[in-house]
């Protein structure tokens, strides 16, 4: 094998924090032009990891080698200055400023000091983003743009900063399928760049996609490094987790019974246009979609959350009129919001507290709460869901992204919810947590509950969906049997390019958000996704690509 | 519980506290008067009406809001009470007025957030020239004063050798305490200020509570007035001026986060209290009242602060 130089190795890298060792001894090796990815699941310490690597946290043993010569990284700026850029989760921009002063912030060109020269200021940012092959109008504010068009700013501005190693954490997790093709391209010519980068993400079928070698963490302890090709997800899933999980996917089908949700000719706007179809007890209907088919927005609609034009909505046989969450709440209806953070929880709220929220009247006399009757329900919960928190006391934000989804769908079990919206369900949770809420769906549907999942996870809605929905640009273009379902059957009916789907072609004669450099990029994506999941055995067939 | 999360949620009202003793004992040194049962009930006693206010403002920046008018809607529910009382109208019809309007004031604040969606900031901001105008306007610019024994009662009575002031300070943190750890107004307003879309999505009616928190606020000015009409015999539309600052310092300097979805009424009474011994010791020690001024200031910063240095090191 040809090895390439070596820029950045760690030797029994440790970090603790009072009370706690976040990193034991990690071992990990980055050359130039590679794409390395850190695998983990939550907790193994691949945050912490990219967070000495970017100067924000000092290591607490071990050794740091950049260009084989020992290093401090000292603060982020310092990593900075040695060539060390981060892309985070949460973006690093100035929403109101433009792209261009964006990306020359703290470094602008001045014609005499003080006045910037705004011309030389727009040109460099032009050139950044031509390097990257992406074509984003440079005077654009920031807060305009999508967030895969955000992210490639950030890239961008860590290219202008001369970055010779960028560290990505998750970042795909809110980006369309077509968008992370866009980003995977950029990846590709920024390795052909010379540039290495470390990529940490949740979502397996992408790792080996876009990877050239794996280091898994576990408990702080680097377990393996391993070239990807001919890795397989079972050996990945088995080094992170060290158990083997019985299936990634274990969906345990019910018979269907009385019909639980019938939507008939949903409208609102040009968003949601006459959707109908229906949901019956102990079913999961999956829906898939890319981001601005709709899917969101109709399981807003659903919950009372967003207005709606026309369409009748029949819940449990009745028609409805659903026009507040808190109408949905009473009919039995439950949503796990896309974004648990900002929209499922109230994070410096304590555990009990957000089981409760949404049953509040329950354990309420004259508006007092008795205590103890929330108490009890709310360890109940805590116990059934095998949530892992110190007490019923403890602040949501201090439990792990798994827990804390648990946490919310508890609170829809409290409010005793017959109908779960689950939106995005597994977004940013790790391999186990996973598999303990698909088996939680799997417990919900046994007891006759119906479940309408809406994910841009491609395996997991083909995994876990008894049918599925395909949206595009407000219209339902499709619905497959679990049975018959394909991901190449699924991605052409959401792109809106299947000519059979009922809907018919799509007005206008272009695809969902189907943008030319897209496409391309997309097909040439295709090659390399067919190569890892086919190895793989536990995937449906992939020729259009992997969780795109 | 473990450490953390006790030191999370109780640590910071532990520091006040101790910064209350801290603050105590260096005025006990300074000067003999301050550690005596009539200088510490006189303290109370000038401490009650900024505490009563502030613990309505605790309620509002537990909701992520902020309640500027509560200065103006002291002065006004005062000159309403006050020409009740001049026109010789029964005591309780006259009390009873001057708490309505103070919550009415503060429910159309509520309102115009809530249901008109205006900031806090504006809505009080306005609210706060409105009802400045309106006293000013009602009373003609001109004070009502001397008020019948049993009015003045409210102010200068005792129960039990306590003053009335402090026992109002202690019904009201007694109740807003049990209003906010035990009841459903308390654990919205938590939720609401904690993450809005959450609380909503969960089914909470968050426009209503918004406004109930502003109306409890406004009611509280309104008591507020009625305690500094009663000891000052007189009731005046240019009272309560600035008393907004002083009501937020108190609520900050408890360690409540202005962000909302955190905060103790403990923690307010507190706050308020070091506000009033800080008052106290430096009119003790003679220092002159520009001087004080620049020193409470300094002392809200420092707290504030210390408070964010102390958080910033717990995570």
């Amino acid at each position: 094998m040809l090895t390439a130089e070596v820029i950045l190795e760690l030797r029994r890298l440790g970090k603790t924090f009072p009370g706690v060792q976040a990193l034991a001894e990690v071992d990990f090796e980055l050359r130039r032009g590679e794409v390395h990815v850190l695998l983990g699941e939550n907790g193994a310490g691949k945050s912490t990891l990219a967070k000495i690597l970017s100067g924000a946290y000092q290591r607490s043993t071990g050794a740091i080698f950049l260009d084989g010569q020992r290093t401090e990284i000292k603060n982020p700026r310092h990593a900075r200055d040695l060539g060390i850029g981060m892309i985070y989760q949460e973006l690093n921009l100035v929403p109101s400023l433009s792209v261009a002063e964006n990306l020359g912030l703290g470094r602008e060109p001045t014609v005499v000091p003080g006045v910037i020269d705004a011309a030389a200021l727009a040109a460099s940012a032009r050139r950044w983003l031509g390097e990257l092959g992406v074509s984003i109008g440079v005077e654009r504010r920031v807060r305009d743009l999508s967030l895969a068009q955000q992210q490639m700013v950030e890239v961008a501005k860590c290219l202008s900063l001369e970055a010779r190693i960028l560290i990505m954490d998750e970042p795909t997790s809110a980006l369309t399928y077509q968008e992370i093709g866009e980003l995977f391209a950029a990846i590709r010519r920024l390795k052909a760049r010379g540039v290495a980068m470390i990529y940490i993400s949740h979502r397996l079928e992408e790792l080996l996609e876009i990877g050239d070698r794996v280091t898994v963490l576990r408990d702080g302890r680097s377990v393996v490094t391993r070239p990807i090709a001919g890795v397989r997800v079972g050996e990945l899933i088995r080094w992170m987790v060290n158990r083997d999980l019985a299936e990634q996917y274990p969906r345990q089908r019910t018979r269907p019974g009385a019909e639980l949700l019938r939507v008939e000719g949903l409208s609102q706007g040009s968003y949601l246009r006459d959707i109908s179809f229906t949901l019956r007890r102990g079913e999961v209907l999956g829906v898939a979609g890319l981001l601005g088919s709709g899917r969101s927005r109709l399981a807003r609609a659903l919950f009372g959350a967003e207005r709606v034009d026309g369409g009748t909505i029949y819940f449990e046989g009745r028609p409805q009129r659903i026009a507040s969450p808190r109408r949905a709440i009473d009919l039995g209806i439950g949503l796990l919001a896309e974004d648990r953070r900002t929209q499922g929880l109230v994070l410096k709220l304590s555990v009990r507290a957000n089981i409760c929220l949404a049953s509040q009247d329950r354990f309420c006399r004259w508006g007092v709460v008795r205590a103890r009757p929330e108490r009890q329900a709310a360890q109940a919960h805590l116990e059934q869901l095998r949530i892992k928190s110190p007490s019923l006391e403890q602040p949501v934000m201090f439990l792990s992204g798994g827990n804390q989804q648990k946490v919310v769908l508890s609170k829809w079990l409290c409010a005793e919810a017959a109908l779960f919206i689950f939106d995005e369900p597994t977004r940013g949770i790790d391999v186990g947590a996973k598999v303990e809420i698909y088996e939680l769906m799997n417990r919900l549907t046994a007891r006759g509950a119906g479940i309408l999942m809406i994910s841009s996870d491609l395996p997991e809605v083909l995994g876990m969906s008894d049918r599925i929905l395909t949206m595009c640009r407000g219209r339902i273009t499709g619905e497959l049997s679990g049975a018959e379902a394909t991901q190449e059957a699924v991605l052409q009916r959401a792109l809106g390019m299947d000519p059979t789907s009922p809907g018919g072609a799509i007005p206008g004669g272009r695809g969902c958000g189907w943008e030319s450099d897209a496409a391309t990029s997309g097909e040439g994506r295709s090659a390399g996704a067919a190569t890892g999941a086919g190895a793989t055995g536990i995937m449906p067939p992939a020729s259009a690509g992997n969780d795109l | 519980m473990n450490a953390k999360v006790l030191l999370l949620t109780h640590g910071r009202q532990f520091g006040t506290l101790l910064g209350l003793v801290l603050l105590g004992a260096i005025m006990a040194a300074l000067t003999p008067h301050f550690l005596t049962v009539s200088n510490l009930l006189n303290v109370a006693q000038q401490t009650a009406i900024n505490a009563i206010i502030a613990a309505g403002m605790t309620f509002v920046i537990i909701t992520a809001g902020i309640d500027l008018s509560v200065g103006s809607i002291v002065a006004f529910s005062g000159v309403v009470l006050g020409s009740l009382l001049a026109a010789g109208q029964p005591l309780p019809v006259a009390v009873a007025a001057g708490l309505g309007v103070g919550m009415l004031c503060g429910l159309v604040n509520g309102g115009l957030i809530a249901y008109g969606r205006l900031p806090p900031f504006i809505a009080t901001l306005g609210m706060m020239s409105v009802a400045r105008g309106a006293a000013l306007l009602y009373s003609q610019g001109r004070p009502f004063s001397g008020f019948s024994e049993s009015f003045r009662f409210l102010a200068t009575g005792e129960v039990w050798h306590i003053p009335m002031p402090v026992v109002a300070m202690g019904g009201v943190y007694a109740a807003a305490h049990f209003l906010l750890s035990r009841t459903k107004l308390g654990r919205y307003a938590y939720a609401i200020g904690g993450n809005e879309q959450a609380a909503r999505l969960s089914g909470v009616n968050v426009r209503r509570y918004k406004a109930l928190v502003y109306g409890l606020s406004g009611l509280l000015s309104g008591l507020a007035a009625v305690i500094l009409t009663a000891r000052l015999n007189s009731a005046q539309p240019i009272a309560g001026f600035m008393y907004e600052l002083d009501a937020i310092a108190a609520v900050v300097i408890g360690g409540t986060s202005l962000l909302g979805g955190e905060g103790k009424l403990g923690g307010t009474l507190v706050g308020a209290l070091i506000m009033g011994v800080l008052r106290n010791g430096l009119n003790l020690l003679g220092v002159s009242s520009y001087v004080q001024q620049t020193v409470i200031g300094s002392v809200i910063i420092v707290a504030v602060f210390l408070d964010m240095t102390l958080k910033k090191r717990q995570t």
